[in-house]
């Protein structure tokens, strides 16, 4: 018996180290007060960057949580760092409370145990996401959700160009190397492995396959050669047309976008159908500025924030979470004079004073309507984004 | 009796708080290089770290890259300021260089960097001011200036910084060289007044000017900031794929980056060997050129030209400081327009609240610093005075040995060291890591004139019974004002600049304006570098005015001290 007691005491874990339960709302937002949460967020866009710290003045007010924005350069740092605490052993109190994250980063995560959850169907306002129009809340880049990063907006491709130099759209990738032939020197992509320079990647590999269906399941060392060696056909044809032959590129999205103002590439790619149109409000672009799809479609996926199995601050991160999700986030977010994101809600599961904030939106001269913003393709298996961008490194990293 | 026995340990002190990290964290990089990474599970020894830097296809190049910049930057920095003083110094021309190139060296690399970027680039300033009149373009030539595959805009990115640092090291040594009288012998004879500077003055400044010359060029090889701005990226130079790789997801990659690390320190150390037998070869060469007794009579030819290119310099930072202000206030900029469309105070009002929190952090963690610094420097030099300690040249080696071991080759270690131990991140661990690149900085400010203080007001204050402490407190350190406080400045100046110690010893956490400013770097939003740019600029000038204006304030009426 009395081993038996001393083993139970052993086995029973200390009420300190108990994680939250995300089910009991009441208790999350009675322990967030008070608690500071690091956000670890990509820092390279300046509106992003301004909604981050409008988010981080409303659940101050309302909650009682201190938000501090950690800017990244590469989503990756703040997975090596929590990746790094675990195998320091640090288990509590690590550095990172939550990160802004989907794709190859949360596959990583959740495969080697680093992630909080499963939280994100517990939280108040996902009852109002559109996870049954929207697959891409419920399954990231393929890899199934399961409740371990919350949504809090839609991203689709779209193509960014100035009408003034380049009056119209292109249909396909094909149409764009044409023209890029036709124009030598008038358009670029990020440098991979910035995350919209291998959409960019992606984007052409699923646009040129006559079937891209086997991107959904994981590259395998069997088909990885046949099914890329197309994209690198593309590539070796687009290259020597680039802006500087291919010999520089932009560093990120927002960096591209710059050279469109200052008129040294007439197209761009963006993963933010309002992005055109917030940087023209922001002096950004110029208002001749619009935007484009494929006709094939483009591909589309959906940004999530997760948190750290070792954050200090699980509570406080997943009221971050929840008010991310709320209509009040939401319509912000999609203003394109803020920052033009889609938003995750469900119209016909809002109130109607809620709905009204999304309706009264004018979504501004340079943003598709959903209707025109077409077919929303998948993302590929993360497996193909890793591989390709380590080698698009190895191929045109070292050009010269 | 307690505060005897403190004294003394200063030094010693002051010696760990220096080299501390730096062994450390070269400990902590020679470890994972040979495949030894507790962390991520793997013990050594190995080799396989250097085989997979080895296999990186860009190894060569970016190796190049450092090297020829690195010692490109220093040979025409040394070039354009030995020039500049051989063919102007004494002269009215000179005393405006200097004024000019004075107040640049407290702007930080970022910055300058910046502001040469958005000056030269097709899409540039200065393209804008002369187009389409003068060039006929309507849109930007498709030319790779920033970013050149040769690392030449990253060259002249460290050259417009390093012009001002060598220069002021150099009037200081010029005191001490006897550098008029000299002139005016050779001039007797006649030398020129280039020829005769380089003949009889230039050897003297030189073995005095050393050790800053070693730091530039170790200084310039393992360069991050300017590199990420300027430099190219296909592929990048040395230090930025070192730092690249430490930030990769799978941990492994770190032992590569440990082993770029340790390659990088032995690049630094065999350049700095090279240069001195260069040093050796250039003096043999000299002496043949001494003895032949040219007199000069390029002097005015190549004395003009070095003029130009200091002054090209001093302006290329200037004018970048310019375009860095018309961005902060910029409405929409299109090229070819000469002006944005409209000035407009949005852009300040969006940024200013981030740049005022990023301003605090950035202010603390200098102060602290700073202070230390200062403190263990005052401690040192008391403590040599009080004992008759004499400092010997090699002692003096061991400020410059934080400064010419590459950062990129002891930071990250002592990140990887600081997880292993599961130190806390934070502003702690940052300010520690400052002080080792402030105090070298500060000592070296204070040294000079804290020695040349008369000894025999100290020996008729103790006539008055003041203690040693009373005088140090009452007599020495007021009369001392201006300099103590020209070298916190220094200090502060030198802890605002600093961005890989901050980036990987604060986790990500601590955000400065340096920080936050290379951040945005990558965002390319230049209203925001615009704003950030002025304000780190601001943060690193305005002690530096202040260091002038408080000894001016409190010795309004004791004016035989604002010399002191």
């Amino acid at each position: 018996m009395k081993h038996l007691a001393v083993l139970a005491a052993l086995l029973a874990p200390l009420p300190a180290m108990a994680d939250v339960d995300p089910a009991d709302w009441e208790a999350v937002t009675a322990q967030a007060e008070g608690q500071t949460v690091y956000w670890n967020a990509w820092g390279g866009s300046t509106t992003t960057n301004d909604f981050i710290a409008w988010v981080g003045s409303r659940v101050a007010q309302d909650y009682g949580v201190t938000l501090n924005h950690v800017k990244l350069t590469d989503t990756a740092d703040a997975v090596t760092r929590v990746l790094s605490e675990k195998q320091a052993g640090q288990n509590e109190n690590g550095a990172i409370d939550m990160i802004w994250i989907n794709g190859a980063n949360f596959a990583a995560m959740k495969e080697a145990d680093l992630l909080f959850g499963p939280y994100a169907e517990q939280l108040p306002n996902w009852a109002l996401a559109d996870f049954e129009n929207k697959p891409a809340l419920q399954t990231d880049f393929t890899v199934p959700v399961d409740g371990y990063e919350s949504p809090w907006a839609m991203a689709q491709v779209v193509f960014v160009h100035d009408t003034a130099r380049m009056p119209d759209r292109l249909g396909s990738m094909d149409a764009l190397l044409g023209w890029a032939q036709a124009n030598p020197g008038r358009f670029s992509y990020p440098q991979p492995p910035d995350f919209l320079g291998t959409t960019f990647l992606k984007q052409v590999l699923i646009d040129i396959l006559p079937d891209p269906l086997v991107l959904a399941e994981p590259a395998t060392d069997a088909n990885y050669d046949a099914v890329t060696a197309p994209l690198w056909a593309y590539l070796d044809a687009l290259t020597p047309h680039l802006w500087r032959e291919g010999r520089a590129y932009p560093a990120s999205g927002p960096a591209q976008l710059q050279l469109i103002a200052d008129a040294e590439v007439d197209l761009a790619i963006s993963f933010s159908p309002g992005e055109a149109t917030a940087a023209i409000a922001n002096n950004q672009l110029p208002d001749t500025v619009r935007t484009f799809v494929l006709d094939k479609g483009t591909i589309g996926n959906a940004s999530f924030v997760a948190i750290p199995y070792n954050s200090g601050a699980k509570a406080g991160a997943m009221v971050v979470a929840n008010f991310l999700l709320s209509p009040e986030a939401q319509a912000r977010a999609q203003d394109p004079a803020i920052l033009g994101y889609g938003t995750v809600l469900a119209m016909d599961k809002l109130s109607d004073a809620d709905r009204a904030l999304f309706e009264t939106l004018d979504l501004g001269i340079a943003t598709l309507t959903p209707a025109e913003l077409g077919v929303v393709q998948d993302e590929p298996h993360p497996t193909w984004m890793t591989r390709i961008s380590d080698d698009w490194v190895a191929r045109y990293g070292v050009a010269q | 009796m307690s505060r005897r026995r403190l004294l003394p340990l200063l030094p010693a002190l002051t010696m760990l708080a220096l080299l501390g990290p730096v062994l450390a964290g070269l400990w902590g990089t020679v470890l994972p290089a040979f495949g030894h990474l507790p962390a991520a599970g793997l013990t050594g020894p190995s080799l396989d770290p250097f085989r997979d830097l080895l296999g990186w296809a860009g190894l060569p190049r970016a190796v190049m890259l450092s090297v020829g910049t690195g010692v490109l930057a220093t040979v025409m920095s040394l070039a354009i300021v030995m020039l500049v003083t051989a063919g102007w110094s004494g002269t009215r021309v000179f005393g405006v260089l200097e004024r000019l190139l004075s107040p640049l060296l407290a702007v930080p690399h970022a910055a300058a960097a910046f502001g040469l970027a958005f000056l030269i680039a097709p899409s540039g300033w200065l393209a804008r001011l002369t187009s389409p009149e003068l060039t006929g373009w309507d849109r930007p030539p498709d030319l790779l200036i920033v970013h050149d595959s040769w690392g030449l805009a990253m060259t002249a990115g460290l050259i417009v910084k390093e012009v001002p640092f060598l220069l002021l090291i150099t009037l200081a040594a010029l005191g001490q060289a006897d550098a008029q009288r000299s002139v005016r012998v050779a001039r007797a004879l006649g030398y020129g007044r280039l020829t005769g500077w380089l003949k009889t003055v230039f050897p003297r400044v030189y073995a005095q000017i050393r050790p800053p010359v070693y730091v530039v060029l170790a200084y310039a090889m393992s360069v991050v900031d300017v590199a990420v701005i300027l430099g190219p990226n296909t592929p990048p130079s040395l230090s930025v794929q070192i730092v690249k790789l430490m930030a990769h997801p799978d941990l492994s990659h770190r032992l590569e980056a440990a082993a770029g690390a340790v390659l990088q320190l032995l690049l630094v150390i065999g350049a700095l060997l090279v240069w001195r037998l260069g040093e050796g070869a250039v003096a043999a060469l000299g002496r043949r050129w001494i003895a032949a007794g040219a007199r000069g009579k390029a002097d005015p030819v190549i004395a003009g030209l070095a003029l130009v290119a200091g002054a090209v310099s001093a302006l290329a930072v200037f004018l970048g400081l310019v375009v860095l202000g018309v961005w902060s206030v910029a409405g929409f900029w299109g090229f070819p327009d000469a002006l944005p469309d409209k000035i407009t105070m949005a852009n300040w009002l969006r940024f200013g609240p981030g740049t005022l929190q990023a301003l605090g952090e950035t202010a603390f963690i200098a102060v602290v610093a700073a202070l230390v610094a200062l403190v263990l420097t005052i401690g040192c030099l008391e403590a040599e005075y009080r004992h008759k300690l004499r400092v010997s040249q090699r002692a003096l080696w061991v400020l410059y040995i934080p400064l010419l071991v590459p950062q990129t080759a002891f930071l990250p270690g002592l990140q990887t060291l600081m997880l292993n131990l599961g130190a806390e991140v934070g502003r702690g661990p940052v300010i520690l890591a400052h002080v080792v690149f402030v105090l070298p900085y500060v000592f070296l400010s204070l040294a000079d004139p804290f020695r040349a203080w008369d000894a025999r007001m100290g020996v008729i204050a103790a006539a008055l019974r003041a203690s040693p402490d009373g005088i140090l407190w009452r007599v020495r350190l007021p009369m001392l004002l201006r300099p103590v406080l020209t070298a916190f400045a220094v200090g502060l100046a030198v802890s605002v600049g600093q961005y890989l110690a901050t980036l990987l010893i604060g986790g990500g956490r601590v955000a400065t304006l340096t920080t936050e400013a290379v951040a945005l770097a990558s965002g390319g939003d230049r209203r925001a570098i615009g704003v950030y740019g002025l304000m780190q600029t601001g943060a690193a000038l305005v002690p530096f005015a202040l260091a002038l204006l408080i000894p001016a304030l409190v010795w309004r009426n004791r004016k035989g001290l604002r010399h002191g």
